[in-house]
C-alpha cells in the first residue's frame, strides 16, 4: 500500500463515514424523530 | 380530486424507518461485490474521483428529485410511478411515462430473488459445514451446479446443496413481508435487518483486516497489499511488446513483487514495467462509464422504487435530509465496508491473479467461498458473509415489489390481499422462467441487460428531465425544501437542470456504444454485443422469451394505465391531502 493509497482510502472511507454519522446524528437529534410520525397500523392494508 | 382510500392509511411510521427502508433498497450485492472490483480495475484514486463526481452530478440530484416527486404525488393520492407522472405533468399522456417505473422493479425482482436464494443457500451450506473448496475450480464447479449453469432445469432440486428450497423460502418471505404493508412489513423488517447487516459487516471487516499474510509461503499476499490493490492511485503493470503497442501481462502490487518484476523486465527486452498514473487513468472513457454506472445502480436511482417509497411520506416529512441519509448509508456500506472487505480478503489468500478482473458473480460465488474455506473458522465467517449478502438482497427485493403493489391497488382499485395475489402470480411465473432457463444464466443475464440496465437509464433520464424542465427546477426545489431541516444547496438547481441530464445522456450514449454496438475505446474493430446478437444475429429462444416477457408485461401495465379510472382525470392541487 503506497502513501497515495492510504490517502485515497482515508479520504474516501473517512468522508462517507463522516457523512453517514452526521446524517444519523441530524436525524436522531431531531425531536420529531422520537415521536412516531404515524404509528404502526394494526391492520393489514386491505381491511377497510 | 380522487383520493385512494387504502393509500391514505399506508404511511411510514418513523423517519428513521423510511431511511432504513430506502437505504436497504439501495444496499445490495453491488456494494460488496461489484464496487470493489470496479474500483480496483480502474485504479482506486482515479476511480474514486470520478465516482464522487458522479455522486454529486447524478446520484444526489436524481435521488432528491425522486424523493420530492414521490412525496408530491403521494400527498395527492398517487403512489405508483404512472400516478406520479400523471400528477406531476399537465400532459394528457404523461401517465405512460411511468409504465417503465412499474416494469423495471417487477422484472428485476424476478431474477434478483433467484440471486437472493443463492446467498441464503451458500449461508446455509457454510453453516452446515458442507462446503470444502481447495481450488478455484472446485468452487466454480459447485457454483455452476448450484445455479444450474450447465443445462436448463438442472438447478431445480430440493436438497441442501440445491437452490430450490432457498428460492421457495425467500420468495414466500418477500410476499409475507410485503403483504404486511409499508410500516408493518417493509419498515419493520428493514429497521431490524439494517443494523444486523451493519454488525455482520463490522465483524467480517475486523476478521479480514486481522488476516495478515495467511500463507507464509507467499508473504506478499497480505491484507495490506490487498488494500493497496484496491486503493493505490497508481497501478504498476508488466507489459509485453506486441508489435505496434504494448500489451498488459499482469498487475503487480507490493514492493517485493515490483522489484521482482523489474528484474524480470531487465532480463527480457520484450517486457517492461510501467506505472500508470491517476491522470492517465482519468482520460479513459471506460473509467467514467464504470464510475457513473456504479453510482447509478448502487443508489437504485431510476428504478421507480424511491418514487413509490417517498409517496408514503406526509408533506411535513423531510425529503432532503432523508434522501441524503439514505444515500450516505449506501455509500458507507459500499465504500466504507465493501471497499475494505471483499478484495483484501481475496487478495490475502489468492494474490492479484486470484481477484483481478473478476466479475461480480465470480468474485462473490467462486473467489470468496474459496477464501472462507481457507480461513480458520471459515464456515462461520462464510455463513455470516452470505447471510449479510442475503439481508442486503432481501431489503432490496422488498423494495422492488412495492411499486407493483402500489400500481395494482391504484389501477385496479383492489386491496392488499388481491394485489399481492396478482403480483405473486406474475412474479412467480417470471421467477420460475429465470430459474428454469438457467443454462449459462441466459434468462437472468438478458433480463438484467434490457430491464435492469437499459430501461433504468431511460427512466432516470425521464425523471430528471421531468423534474428539471417540465415540473420546473425552481418549483421542484421549493417543493423539496418543504419541511426540510436544511434546504437543497442552490448549486443543485443548475446541476439538476443542465449538468445532470447532460452527464446522464453522455454516459447513456457511451453505454449504448460500448454495450450495444460493441465499440472499443482502446481500439480494435467494433462488434455487436452478445445481447443484440442473441436477438437479431443468432436468435436465441431464451433471450427472445425474456425480452418478450418484458414487452408483454409492459403492454399489460400500459393497458391497465389506459383503462384505470385513477389516471383518467388530472388531480387538483386544492384537494391535496
Amino acid at each position: 500500500m503506497t502513501i497515495g493509497g492510504w490517502i485515497v482510502m482515508g479520504l474516501s472511507v473517512g468522508s462517507v463515514t463522516a457523512l453517514f454519522i452526521w446524517c444519523l446524528w441530524r436525524v436522531l437529534s431531531d425531536p420529531q424523530e422520537t415521536e412516531h410520525m404515524h404509528g404502526f397500523d394494526k391492520h393489514t392494508p386491505d381491511e377497510e | 380530486m380522487r383520493v385512494v382510500k387504502h393509500a391514505q392509511r399506508e404511511r411510514w411510521s418513523s423517519r428513521m424507518g423510511v431511511i432504513m427502508a430506502v437505504a436497504g433498497s439501495a444496499v445490495g450485492l453491488g456494494n460488496f461485490l461489484r464496487f470493489p472490483g470496479q474500483a480496483a480495475n480502474y485504479g482506486g484514486g482515479a476511480f474514486m474521483l470520478a465516482y464522487f463526481l458522479s455522486l454529486l452530478i447524478i446520484g444526489l440530484p436524481i435521488c432528491w428529485a425522486e424523493w420530492t416527486m414521490g412525496r408530491y404525488a403521494g400527498h395527492r393520492g398517487f403512489n405508483s410511478s404512472p400516478g406520479v407522472f400523471h400528477c406531476l405533468l399537465k400532459w394528457r399522456y404523461s401517465k405512460y411515462l411511468g409504465v417503465i417505473g412499474v416494469v423495471i422493479p417487477v422484472i428485476i425482482y424476478m431474477y434478483y430473488v433467484v440471486i437472493e436464494a443463492w446467498c441464503l443457500g451458500y449461508a446455509a451450506n457454510f453453516l452446515a459445514g458442507a462446503l470444502h473448496f481447495h481450488t478455484a475450480g472446485s468452487a466454480g464447479e459447485f457454483f455452476g451446479r448450484f445455479i444450474g449453469a450447465s443445462a436448463d432445469g438442472s438447478a431445480a432440486g430440493f436438497g441442501l446443496s440445491q437452490a430450490g428450497p432457498y428460492l421457495l423460502l425467500v420468495f414466500l418471505l418477500n410476499f409475507v413481508l410485503i403483504y404486511r404493508g409499508v410500516a408493518n412489513g417493509i419498515e419493520l423488517f428493514c429497521t431490524w435487518a439494517m443494523p444486523v447487516l451493519l454488525v455482520l459487516s463490522l465483524v467480517i471487516l475486523v476478521r479480514v483486516l486481522t488476516l495478515g499474510a495467511p500463507d507464509p509461503a507467499a508473504p506478499e499476499n497480505n491484507v495490506l497489499n490487498g488494500l493497496g490493490f484496491m486503493w493505490n492511485p497508481e497501478k504498476v503493470l508488466v507489459e509485453k511488446n506486441a508489435g505496434p503497442h504494448w500489451e498488459k501481462v499482469r498487475e503487480v502490487v507490493g514492493a517485493a513483487l515490483i522489484e521482482a518484476a523489474k528484474a524480470e523486465a531487465a532480463a527480457d527486452s520484450t517486457l517492461r514495467v510501467r506505472t500508470v498514473g491517476i491522470w492517465e487513468q482519468l482520460q479513459k472513457p471506460q473509467l467514467w462509464l464504470a464510475a457513473a454506472g456504479q453510482i447509478f445502480f448502487s443508489l437504485s436511482v431510476g428504478f421507480g422504487v424511491v418514487l413509490t417509497y417517498a409517496s408514503y411520506l406526509s408533506e411535513k416529512d423531510d425529503v432532503v435530509l432523508s434522501g441524503l441519509s439514505a444515500t450516505s448509508a449506501n455509500e458507507f456500506f459500499e465504500v466504507g465496508l465493501g471497499g475494505l472487505i471483499t478484495l483484501p480478503a481475496g487478495f490475502a489468500f489468492l494474490g492479484v491473479a486470484g481477484v483481478a478482473g473478476m466479475s461480480t458473480f465470480a468474485l462473490g460465488f467462486n473467489v470468496l467461498p474459496l477464501v472462507f474455506c481457507k480461513m480458520p473458522m471459515g464456515w462461520l465467517f462464510g455463513a455470516a458473509f452470505f447471510f449479510l449478502l442475503f439481508l442486503a438482497a432481501i431489503t432490496s427485493s422488498l423494495s422492488m415489489l412495492q411499486p407493483g403493489i402500489a400500481f395494482l391497488e391504484e389501477a385496479l382499485k383492489i386491496g392488499r390481499k388481491q394485489s399481492v395475489t396478482v403480483l405473486g402470480l406474475i412474479t412467480g411465473a417470471g421467477t420460475a422462467f429465470v430459474f428454469y432457463f438457467s443454462k449459462d444464466l441466459k434468462a437472468l443475464d438478458t433480463l438484467d441487460f434490457w430491464a435492469g440496465t437499459f430501461l433504468i437509464f431511460i427512466l432516470a433520464t425521464v425523471q430528471v428531465l421531468v423534474f428539471g424542465w417540465a415540473f420546473g427546477v425552481r418549483r421542484g426545489l421549493r417543493e423539496a425544501d418543504k419541511g426540510a431541516a436544511f434546504p437543497v444547496p442552490p448549486i443543485f438547481g443548475p446541476v439538476i437542470k443542465y449538468a445532470c441530464p447532460a452527464f446522464l445522456l453522455a454516459i447513456f450514449g457511451m453505454w449504448v456504444l460500448v454495450n450495444v454496438f460493441g465499440f472499443r475505446f482502446g481500439g480494435g474493430p467494433a462488434e455487436l454485443s452478445g445481447y443484440v446478437k442473441d436477438l437479431f444475429v443468432e436468435p436465441n429462444p431464451v433471450a427472445w422469451m425474456a425480452v418478450g416477457m418484458v414487452l408483454a408485461f409492459g403492454g399489460f401495465v400500459s393497458l391497465l394505465v389506459a383503462r384505470a379510472e385513477a389516471f383518467s382525470s388530472k388531480p387538483s392541487n386544492k384537494g391535496a391531502r
